[in-house]
């Protein structure tokens, strides 16, 4: 059958959507499910919130759409349908010398997830955004298939990469893969005693791949303590990699309770040696550490939670600073914390990256975090940030339009593309993103 | 040497989890079926996964006349020739029950079609000596339900067969797997209902290069329906004609 009636969440799960979601296991029957039906097309729901639901409407899941149409093994280019995930390339391209030139933090986003959300990596600062990488995208919309590139239907490009899914159904794409030496990385991790010597330490870090994990539960003197980790691909021999565990069901409150995530958030920086040290891991370790567990989110208990993730100008470190004094404080913060120079690269209109530091955290959902998740998304308007949308559940409609100067040429863009809002989703309909123009 | 798999119904999703895994062993892959354009996407996806070779091929189980050139495609390679059935079709009983010459063409695709393809290569199989034939039947040509026998029975046939092409194969070094998978996560039960203990088409494709690799000769896929199905097939009559399940 076409449709099965779903109820489904983002990975945060703190709201869900039910509907009918057709799975296409051919081009074919995409385009008729898009006739009978039309709705957004959704991949394996890694954005946090609401980005991927489509509550009380149809949607279009392209998982099964996810086959290597064509490689030009001399210009490094995958024509690749959206369904496949990024880590799935990466394990079949690393061996022969190729990587997708951007990886989000999980292999299980799917290609046409992250040209959606113009998704960042750990080499952000050197590469830019997975979009930018993208040589072309095949879109369907109706009954019309349309081929759009950086110079070819080139506005419809640049509102579809990190569009959303609002301009239509991103059925495949040729991506630039970047050459790599092989599939392990050299990684070197360093203690970083507090948040000043952190943005020191990531504006002069001189690796391809660099991201900082941050002791969010530490105050005062310690306060951005955390590790630096640095890494460059490299070939060699590692030993394969263990099998992935699953969370087997919702973990109880007192799992990320306060004393226990201090005493995690401890240990874990204590795990690298004083003086650091460097070593060798194969790429998924690296990329996606927290895919060897599957589930993971369920380590939140069944109430979810919600990742704060903004940007901020490089101007405005102290406005961070007061972001995570305020985080230390609050006690509420898990042990997911990320800090990371971003460079000016982005591809699409409602792009998120921008030059500047990016910081996520992740709060198990609650009326507390909601309040502080509030104030910090004001903080990072006030700073001229941005807070990221595939992360987001929370942040207010009145923010939007100072974080993505974009958006209302996005927003006309995308009225144009799909004037009966077959794609709206729950993340576009609750920041009133479509009539913004 | 690289071995040859000919996959008939290859775009459903169980053929093609099961064409990726052969495909990255690295045997010659032929997927045959009714969609050349799907085909050939699934084609190059395979050669990407490190399949030696791979091609689209037209079968349609309803049309024997041209089985004989896919077999004599095949035969100009080298290797052992295996052969991966996924054929079959699966109409609403109350469909036939409105239509009973729809009965016609659920035999033809899950039975007749696919054991007149093997009737064509089984002599090729015994010239060289080897090969393995994996038959995709069903938990349902266990016993006639209420709810799919007419599908069903086709299933059973085609069981049938693959027992008396196991028993032919054998003598020439040749085997014969039969599956009999419960119900997979495929476009075929999407939406359906009543669905339980979905299995995904990966499992599937593990269970089935398992049994051939140990020469097993009736799989049930996941394991569990073996037992489910020694129970349901224990039934007495008198008291599974009144059921429906």
């Amino acid at each position: 059958m076409l449709w099965k009636t779903l109820t489904y969440s983002g990975w945060g799960r703190v709201a869900e959507a039910t509907g009918p979601v057709a799975r296409p296991e051919r081009v074919s029957s995409l385009a008729a499910a898009l006739a009978d039906d039309a709705g957004p097309a959704i991949g394996n729901c890694r954005s946090y919130g609401d980005a991927c639901l489509s509550d009380g409407r149809s949607a279009i899941k392209m998982v099964r759409l996810d086959r290597m149409i064509s490689f030009d093994a001399d210009a490094g280019v995958l024509d690749v349908e959206a369904g496949m995930c990024v880590g799935e390339i990466a394990k079949i391209f690393a061996p022969q010398g190729w990587l997708p030139a951007v990886m989000p933090g999980t292999g299980f986003a799917t290609v046409g997830g992250c040209i959606a959300n113009d998704v960042h990596g750990k080499n952000h600062h050197g590469a830019g955004s997975f979009g930018q990488h993208v040589v072309e995208i095949t879109l369907m919309n109706g009954d019309k298939t349309t081929v759009i590139s950086p110079s070819k239907n080139a506005a419809l490009f640049k509102a579809t990469v990190g569009g959303l899914g609002q301009t239509g159904v991103i059925v495949s794409a040729k991506l630039q893969l970047l050459a790599c030496k092989g599939d392990v990385m050299m990684v070197t991790e360093r203690r970083i005693d507090g948040f000043d010597e952190f943005i020191e330490a990531l504006d002069a870090s001189q690796a391809s791949y660099t991201v900082g994990w941050i002791d969010a539960t530490a105050k005062g003197d310690a306060l951005g303590r955390g590790i630096l980790e640095e890494g460059e691909t490299g070939y060699g021999l590692v030993p394969a990699k263990k099998k992935s565990k699953t969370v087997p069901f919702n973990a109880p409150r007192f799992a990320l309770s306060k004393p226990i995530v201090k005493m995690f958030n401890s240990a874990y920086f204590r795990r690298v040696p004083e003086n650091g040290r460097t070593s060798v891991k194969p790429i998924q370790d690296f990329f996606f550490p927290l895919d060897a567990i599957h589930d993971w989110n369920k380590l939140y208990g069944k109430q979810g939670f919600m990742q704060f993730q903004c940007v901020v100008p490089p101007g405005q470190i102290d406005a961070l600073k007061r972001m995570l004094e305020k985080i230390a404080h609050s006690g509420l913060a898990s042990p997911l914390a990320v800090l990371k120079r971003m460079g000016g690269g982005a591809a699409g209109l409602m792009s998120f990256p921008m030059e500047g530091y990016t910081l996520a955290v992740d709060f198990r959902s609650s009326a507390k975090a909601l309040k502080l998740i509030a104030e910090l998304e004001t903080t990072t308007a006030e700073a001229g940030g941005r807070v990221y949308l595939a992360k987001d559940a929370t942040l207010e409609a009145k923010h939007l339009p100072a974080m993505y100067p974009n958006l209302s040429k996005f927003s006309a863009a995308a009225n144009k593309a799909d004037p009966d809002g077959n794609f709206e989703t729950d993340l576009t309909s609750r920041l009133r993103i479509r009539s913004a123009s | 040497m690289t071995d040859n798999w000919i996959i008939l119904g290859a775009t459903s999703s169980m053929a093609k989890a099961f064409a990726r895994a052969v495909s990255s062993e690295g045997a010659r892959v032929f997927l045959a079926g009714r969609d050349l354009e799907d085909l050939r996407v699934s084609a190059s996806d395979c050669v990407q996964r490190g399949a030696e070779a791979a091609e689209a091929m037209m079968f349609d189980a309803r049309q024997q006349p041209g089985f004989k050139a896919i077999v004599d495609r095949v035969a100009q390679e080298d290797g052992m020739i295996n052969v991966a059935v996924f054929v079959g079709s699966m109409p609403a009983q109350s469909d036939i029950d409105a239509d009973p010459s729809l009965i016609d063409g659920v035999i033809k695709d899950s039975f007749t079609g696919p054991a007149a393809f093997l009737q064509t290569i089984a002599p090729e199989m015994e010239e060289r000596g080897g090969g393995t034939v994996i038959g995709v039947g069903s938990v349902a040509g266990d016993r006639g339900r209420i709810g799919n026998y007419v599908y069903g029975s086709a299933k059973a046939g085609f069981h049938t067969y693959l027992s008396g092409l196991r028993n032919r194969l054998t003598r020439s070094g040749g085997h014969v797997v039969t599956v009999k998978p419960g119900f997979v996560d495929s476009a075929m039960t999407w939406g359906i209902e009543g669905m339980f203990l979905v299995a995904p088409p990966e499992k599937v494709a593990t269970d089935l290069l398992r049994a051939v690799e140990k020469k097993k000769n009736v799989i049930y896929t996941p394991f569990f329906w073996a037992i489910i199905m020694g129970i349901i097939t224990r039934i007495p009559e008198r008291i599974f004609k009144k059921m429906s399940i």
